[in-house]
């Protein structure tokens, strides 16, 4: 809350979390789509983050199926973004001088949405609290304008400031921990991810999505009418994109996924985003001409 | 002599590359200052941390020298009329030189010119049209823009720019950022802006604010502060890459000792080394017999842990990756290694090769010729197969996928816990080694060959498909895959020939140049790691490169009897011999006449044909056991006959049966004693 505000305070538009599974903030709309193009944008927003490879079955201190980010876009990075950076972990009570805060060189790529920036994660005592990027690509596009992209790990550093030895000992509040929470999703889930999921019926989703997709991108190329292609819904097909991202993050925990196929999944995962990427660059375009 | 302190403050630059950049950085410096003709005198430095990179140049003139210039300009004749007014051409050149018309002179060529003196400019100047060039040319090999697309590229963004001559500000900007005098300091431990007033000033306002500018400095501070936590009888396991990271991964280095729980010692510690050394950057540590302990060494970017927070933030960290290691074990172990071998068909080897599990099938093919060549008893055939077999399974175990820097190593271990013999797990553990010049070869015979294998079925592969290394570029490593191949039969002196090596690789059409590939990294090693002066490898290889471990036995032999003095003359004389050969046109290689007894001459003739028999049956028969030395000792014995055949025989007599019947006996010599090197090509008196 404390960081919503902090950001919100530096102009940020305080978003809710994006409702389909996502891997990572990145792939919202609010942050995947809003990037490109020149216009400016300011965005703060929590994501529940779904990895199924990185469940552990509750076991682990420092690794969910699902965690919590928090995801700050700032287009264009200003020049003392760092700071900027810094000063929010001293709003939440982290007092920098007392700790070793390190700036790792950590670029971030993601073939599955044609994207990659340069970058660092930032270790605050050797714990990785935070990615921090300067997107240069995004969905396949070189951006105009270089934004900044601060993701935070909610539960890491819940338990950085807590001092508490693992993400479950996490004071929710006063009565209930993190644990009592959360501890029967990552159960579950690892379980489900691991060693139930039903090989063709994911499969089998992942095609569906894929082409629904695949039949509204065409359907958008043929739209030439201005107002037709303003209400075109880029946004719903990149909902199609982001179910086969998270599908096929299911399939590969399962070990359904050979290496060989791997790489081919991700290419076409890849190429759904591109395509959904430049027809919301062209969308927008319209919008603005005929605005 | 004027000073220059320019620094380039960044957002913190990948410590891998900062040594790199620094030094690119002054290396682009002197280059422009020479460019520019103010080098002469001029003595740079260069300090770097994560967030700057400072340049110090001294000995700078004030400005360049002056210049004299002479300037052409058109034809007498055209320049002035016939009253010797000058023309519009003549007008035209002295305004273009910069002089009065008066000034011009008459060339003996007949044009008109004029020697004018261009003043040096000012250094302040030049190095303001210059800098921005020099620090945008600084390479990395993956730079970002910041500030728009088409905008300056760095390597991170460039926040501020000290650009001091003397203590006058050199003007200039890249990206929007204005070169001055104001610096930063280290980002929690320092304030800023802060002023400075040259570089003494400079360095001193760093350290006020918590920066070590010194990278020396910085190592020096990082290794005795991690020296001094531990408590006696504890040892850190140094390591100069580690430390270089750190080094530059720091503005204001501080050891922090921490401790883990014992429990994970039962972690194999190749996975604990790895965790600590690449994944957290923290020194292992250990105790008097050299076993790990459960101790680590972290260094923060800060000033001392006076509260214990950072160290246990840091135990923290490490435990729960523990955690995660033990997690993938046991993961792992859901499938025993044997039963990932049909995995391997899931995992590219190499797009026109195949899959793993067919470079498996190739591996096995080779181990086998090799067993069989190198006369293995069955023990060993039986656990290079088996270990052939698996080698490769590990890369199908999620502990692998965690940790790729471990392939090879979780294998043998797994296997190990797996229930494959010490034999078979060992051999799987050691199959990529050795990893470079330096460090071990494969411990035991079954490792050997699982090593030579693997690397065997990858040249012949890529060789196959054309993927030969060209030039510098080496992506697939095959020279390192040569060299090891090179490394393990040298080192191990094993008994196999290099055209069998070359055949059991299976290069199809490109044998030959596999063969070729090979020779060039024997020949390597013999120069390189046997330490054999270049003509030693020269000779030997000239008498012979079928066997390498014969190669290196004659190499051996040869250097050890080279510097008698016996040897030395016979070698100037095999030398002298060949020289004769050549002179007279005869090929050494080519079918020679029996040497007819009936024409020798008396004397020193007579008496080194009849030493040179029982010479050659003892050579021979020394060869054949392998004693180099003997037999190069026994040739060394013809000294004394040959010299006196040198000073009282005439090889070229008039007589043709005769010259015939002498340059026949020489070649023949020559070509008997030459089994072990070609003593020819011995360079006279020069060291081993």
């Amino acid at each position: 809350m404390r960081l919503k505000a902090y950001w919100a305070s530096q102009g940020c538009i305080v978003q809710e979390p994006f409702d389909c599974e996502v891997g990572a903030g990145t792939m919202c709309p609010e942050t995947f789509l809003r990037v490109l193009g020149s216009e400016p944008y300011n965005v703060a927003y929590v994501q529940p983050s779904r990895r199924p490879s990185d469940g552990r079955y509750g076991e682990n201190p420092n690794r969910l199926y699902k965690h919590m980010q928090l995801q700050v876009v700032l287009k264009p990075a200003p020049e003392d973004v760092v700071e900027l950076y810094l000063k929010s972990l001293e709003e939440i009570g982290i007092d920098l001088s007392q700790h070793d805060c390190k700036l790792e060189e950590d670029n971030w790529e993601s073939p599955t949405l044609g994207a990659w920036g340069v970058g660092w994660q930032v270790m605050l005592d050797g714990l990785e609290v935070t990615q921090f990027t300067y997107f240069q690509q995004c969905g396949g596009l070189d951006l105009d304008v270089v934004p900044a992209e601060l993701t935070y790990g909610l539960e890491r550093l819940a338990a950085f400031i807590q001092d508490v030895e693992s993400i479950y000992d996490i004071r929710w509040n006063d009565r209930w921990t993190y644990s009592d929470v959360r501890l029967a999703d990552e159960e579950q889930y690892s379980t489900y991810n691991f060693e139930e999921a039903d090989v063709d019926f994911v499969w089998n989703e992942f095609r569906l999505h894929e082409a629904e997709c695949k039949r509204l991108m065409a359907r958008f190329a043929e739209v030439a009418d201005p107002l037709e292609r303003r209400r075109f819904p880029v946004l719903a097909a990149f909902d199609q994109t982001l179910k086969c991202s998270h599908l096929f993050n299911t399939l590969q925990a399962r070990g359904a996924i050979s290496v060989t196929e791997r790489a081919q999944v991700i290419q076409r995962v890849r190429s759904l985003a591109v395509a959904v990427a430049k027809a919301w660059v062209a969308q927008r375009e319209t919008t603005r001409r005929t605005a | 002599m004027s000073e220059l302190l320019v620094e380039i403050g960044t957002e913190e630059i990948p410590a891998r590359l900062v040594d790199g950049a620094a030094s690119d950085l002054r290396e682009r410096f002197a280059v422009a200052l020479d460019r520019l003709r103010i080098g002469r005198s001029a003595q740079i430095t260069v300090e770097s941390t994560p967030r700057r990179l400072a340049l110090f140049a001294t000995g700078l003139p004030a400005r360049q020298d002056d210049r004299r210039q002479t300037l052409r300009g058109p034809a007498r004749r055209i320049a002035f009329d016939a009253q010797g007014n000058p023309t519009r051409a003549a007008l035209g050149f002295a305004r273009k030189a910069g002089v009065d018309v008066s000034e011009l002179e008459f060339g003996a060529d007949g044009k008109v010119f004029v020697d004018r003196t261009i003043r040096g400019r000012h250094v302040r100047e030049l190095f303001s049209e210059t800098l921005p060039g020099v620090v945008l040319g600084v390479r990395f090999p993956r730079s970002m823009y910041w500030t728009g697309k088409g905008g300056a590229r760095f390597i991170r963004p460039i926040r501020w720019l000290v650009a001091l001559l003397e203590r006058e500000i050199v003007p200039f900007s890249i990206a929007g950022v204005a070169a001055g005098d104001t610096t930063w300091g280290h980002r929690r431990l320092g304030s800023g802006p802060i002023r400075v007033r040259g570089s003494e000033d400079y360095r001193r306002a760093l350290r006020d604010n918590g920066v070590v500018l010194s990278g020396e400095e910085r190592a020096g501070k990082i290794l005795s502060e991690a020296r001094a936590t531990l408590p006696r009888g504890l040892r850190l396991r140094d390591n100069p890459r580690l430390l270089r990271t750190l080094v530059n991964e720091t503005e204001h280095p501080t050891a922090v000792l921490g401790s883990f729980d014992r429990q994970y010692l039962d972690l194999p510690e190749e996975v604990l080394e790895t965790v600590m050394l690449v994944h957290q950057k923290y020194f292992a540590v250990q105790n008097s017999d050299g076993s790990m302990e459960n101790r680590f060494v972290a260094i923060a970017n800060s000033a001392a842990d006076r509260g214990g927070v950072i160290g246990r933030g840091h135990e923290r960290v490490l435990c729960a990756r523990f955690n995660d290691a033990r997690f993938f074990w046991k993961f792992d172990q859901r499938r025993s290694l044997a039963e990932r071998v049909d995995d391997l068909g899931d995992v590219t080897f190499q797009a026109a090769l195949g899959s793993y599990r067919a470079k498996t099938d190739s591996n096995l093919e080779i181990a086998a010729g090799l067993a069989e060549t190198l006369r293995s008893d069955s023990a060993t055939v039986t656990a290079a197969q088996r270990a052939s077999l698996l080698a490769k399974t590990d890369l199908t175990t999620e502990m692998v996928g965690e940790f790729p820097e471990l392939q090879g190593k979780v294998g043998g271990l797994y296997a190990a816990a797996q229930g494959e013999s010490p034999e078979v797990s060992e051999a799987i553990y050691d199959h990529y080694l050795p990893l470079g010049p330096a460090g071990p070869v494969p411990r035991s015979p079954a490792g050997c060959i699982a090593s030579l294998a693997d690397k065997l079925a990858t040249l012949g592969g890529m060789f196959r498909v054309g993927l030969v290394p060209t030039g510098s570029k080496d992506p697939l490593a095959l020279r390192r895959a040569a060299f090891g191949v090179a490394r393990i039969v040298m080192e191990k002196r094993l008994e196999i020939s290099l055209d069998r090596l070359v055949s059991l690789a299976q290069a199809g059409e490109r044998a030959g140049r596999l063969r070729g590939f090979l020779l060039d990294r024997f020949r390597h090693w013999l120069q390189a790691t046997g330490g054999f002066a270049p003509d030693v490898v020269q000779a030997v290889l000239a008498a012979s490169d079928a066997q390498p471990a014969d190669m290196r036995a004659r190499a051996e032999a040869l250097a050890e009897v080279r510097h008698s003095p016996d040897f030395e003359a016979l070698a100037v004389s095999f030398k002298r011999i060949r020289n004769i050969l050549a002179h007279a046109g005869l090929d050494i290689g080519a079918e020679l006449t029996a040497v007819r007894s009936d024409l020798l001459e008396a004397g020193a003739e007579a008496e080194l044909h009849g030493q040179l028999q029982p010479v050659l049956a003892a050579v021979a028969e020394l060869n054949s056991r392998r004693d180099y030395g003997a037999a190069l000792r026994a040739i060394a014995r013809l000294r004394p006959s040959l010299d006196r055949y040198f000073d009282s025989v005439l090889v070229m007599a008039d007589d043709e049966a005769v010259r015939g019947n002498r340059l026949a006996f020489l070649a023949g010599m020559l070509r008997s004693l030459s089994s072990i090197a070609d003593f020819a090509e011995m360079a006279p008196g020069s060291g081993v």
